[in-house]
């Protein structure tokens, strides 16, 4: 089973169990969905519970929006973060804001999947990480699945909350191969989760830099170094505890995030570590992110431009070792 | 074709309604000037018509979207003008508990879906409670009231255009009153035939005399029979002025003075008056003392209310309530 499998079957479970969900979004049906998500879904649930939109994001988020409030339980997939910018009014003046403008009154259970990510070769405007402006507004929750059973298992949970839940799911991972139990596993949609324990660095990430942050841990461990990788899931709202725990337990913090450094979600976390672990930590906190650069399309400049095993490894190193960081060698900011 | 003549009960029902609203608004501006009410204040003098005249023609399950200037919507959709004026306060009595202000008027209970203060970002969620609706087995409309300005944005003909392909119960009423702001239609569009863009999105669409409330009521009333009937959207294009400054900080630069006057002869009060003769003055005299006995309760209900206790500031973030 892959990712993708593991998330149409959350899909299919959700359609089935509750006939006020649906799927709508570009290419969702007939198509099978631009990354084959949606493949076989309109054929066993047909055209009003998986609709083939129009390319007008902003109307057929908007219309999840309004569906919701009337009692719906929709689920829109944009085909790409980037995309989802042609929805931003609806998604930040609308989705997250209606139910504080209207005093309460107004519940929104929608959720919106849409791929994130880069590592495809598909250049500046399929590419980016752009989940963390997301986590910048209230009223949002913003969920990260990584693995096979958070794809299997974070769509219901997400349509039983009564606000709007955006899910990002890394385009790198879809063909990701694993196993899940036939009864699939129950999960939440609150807190961050150690996916390696450790005692020396933590490794704190999401999405498709997990396996990065894995496999760097392995590479760690040959240097002797044990390294704890928190994949937070949730970014927003995050999971304070989970990194007050990490940190306070391993005493050094590498952030790793496909997003930008600045003004990114990276940035979000070093800083509430400080706020909180400050007396706690022997190293400075250490940023693994994307060069700040659109993500080009040569192979080799794309893998340049994205955090990579060996940076991981180095940054946590640094942290361990108790050297200067490059970054402030550099001068860089 | 013209209107049928109203009873003499319905025309006096019209005739409050929007008198109603006026006397409301200009309630506003006093409040406004002693400082009782803040932020923006988009005033719907002159515009009354369309908003009476529209409701009428709605059933009590229909819902309603609505535009930053929709004072005159939520009163004549049935939002008691006490909570009305308390949200204009700021008070937790306030329709929108103090939330919202004058741009976001909420009433769940009515179905009445705010108070969109972001020009055309009220048509998606339109579309998407008619597609809820149908859904549903209902057979409800969505009167989705927005101005001419909006049809310039892009979310007016996604919604547009995603409402006729899937055959949704829509009324899209776009008042027209001439000016986005300060800029004139024809400064904005390249074609000023409302309906023209309409009807390229092969839905039935009409323009009105939105001055005459018999006209708006006569014309809605016929669009809905049609959109609850499942003959997917339509478009009327209410043809209207507002009579005062686009807000209160609007010195009104754009246009004259003389055209501002010549719209005032159309005054849809005055009209509705002039058209059903048999409205006494006594009649008016009732109206009148009715409207400023409610306006008065409702002023001192709001200046009475309650402010939200500011340790509760960051509540209503995410929806308190289970849902079904």
């Amino acid at each position: 089973m892959t990712y993708r499998d593991a998330m149409r079957e959350a899909l299919r479970d959700a359609l089935r169990r509750d006939e006020r969900v649906f799927l709508m979004g570009e290419d969702v049906g007939r198509y099978g969905g631009c990354f084959g998500v949606s493949k076989g879904l309109l054929d066993e649930f047909g055209p009003e519970r998986v609709r083939d939109t129009p390319l007008s994001e902003s109307a057929f988020v908007g219309a999840g929006i309004g569906a919701a409030m009337g009692g719906m339980r929709p689920v829109v997939e944009i085909m790409t973060v980037n995309f989802s910018l042609l929805a931003l009014d609806q998604i930040v003046n609308n989705a997250a804001t209606l139910t504080h403008m209207s005093g309460g009154q107004l519940a929104i259970p929608l959720v919106i999947r849409m791929t994130t990510g880069a590592g495809r070769q598909l250049a500046a405007q399929h590419s980016h990480s752009l989940e963390g402006w997301y986590a910048h507004i209230p009223g949002l929750r913003i969920l990260t699945p990584a693995t096979l059973e958070d794809a299997r298992g974070m769509l219901w949970p997400a349509l039983c909350d009564p606000n709007p839940v955006l899910i990002f799911e890394h385009g790198a991972l879809y063909n990701m191969e694993g196993e899940l139990p036939e009864e699939p596993p129950e999960v939440d949609i609150e807190s961050a989760m150690v996916r390696r324990p450790g005692d020396d660095v933590s490794l704190i990430t999401y999405g498709g830099t997990l396996w990065k942050a894995l496999a760097a841990a392995d590479e760690l461990a040959g240097e002797g170094i044990s390294a704890e990788v928190l994949d937070l899931r949730v970014l927003r709202p995050l999971d304070d505890a989970a990194l007050e725990a990490s940190v306070t337990k391993t005493h050094r913090a590498v952030i790793v995030d496909e997003g930008w450094r600045s003004g990114s979600l990276s940035a979000e976390v070093a800083a509430r570590l400080t706020e909180r672990c400050f007396y706690d930590l022997d190293a400075p906190v250490e940023r693994v992110c994307s060069e700040e650069v659109p993500v080009p399309y040569a192979k080799h400049l794309e893998e340049e431009a994205l955090p990579q095993v060996d940076d991981i490894v180095t940054a946590a190193m640094r942290t361990v070792r108790g050297q200067v960081p490059q970054a402030a060698e550099a001068g860089r900011v | 074709m013209s209107a049928p003549a109203p009873t003499a009960e319905h025309a006096r029902d019209l005739l409050r309604e929007m008198v109603r609203i006026r006397r409301f608004e200009e309630r506003c501006v006093e409040l406004y000037s002693a400082s009782k009410i803040r932020g923006f204040l988009h005033l719907y003098i002159g515009e009354e018509a369309v908003a009476v005249g529209a409701m009428q023609a709605l059933a009590p399950g229909d819902a309603v979207v609505a535009t930053y200037r929709e004072h005159g919507h939520a009163l004549a959709r049935g939002v008691p003008s006490d909570c009305v004026m308390a949200e204009m306060f700021g008070r937790v009595e306030g329709c929108s508990g103090g939330r919202g202000g004058s741009m976001h008027l909420f009433h769940a209970p009515l179905r009445f879906y705010g108070g969109n203060a972001i020009v055309g970002g009220g048509l998606p969620p339109a579309v998407g409670l008619a597609l809820a609706d149908r859904m549903r087995g209902a057979d409800t409309v969505t009167a989705c009231f927005f101005g001419e300005g909006a049809v310039a944005e892009g979310e007016f003909h996604e919604s547009m255009n995603l409402a006729a392909l899937w055959r949704l119960p829509v009324l899209f009423l776009c008042e027209n009153n001439l000016y986005a702001m300060g800029t004139a239609l024809e400064r904005s569009e390249s074609e000023t035939q409302l309906t023209l863009k309409a009807a390229s999105y092969e839905m039935p669409a009409w323009s009105v005399d939105g001055m005459d409330v018999l006209a708006v009521e006569d014309a809605v009333r016929r669009a809905a029979v049609s959109v609850r009937a499942g003959g997917g959207p339509s478009f009327l294009e209410l043809r209207t002025y507002r009579f005062r400054a686009h807000s209160m900080y609007d010195p009104e630069l754009y246009r004259a003075k003389e055209e501002v006057e010549r719209w005032k002869q159309e005054d849809p009060i005055e009209r509705l008056v002039a058209a059903v003769g048999d409205l006494s003055a006594d009649d008016l005299d009732a109206v009148e003392s009715e409207v400023a006995a409610e306006l008065d309760a409702a002023v001192a209900a709001a200046e009475a209310g309650s402010l939200e206790p500011a340790s509760d500031l960051t509540r209503h973030v995410t929806y308190e309530g289970a849902l079904a």
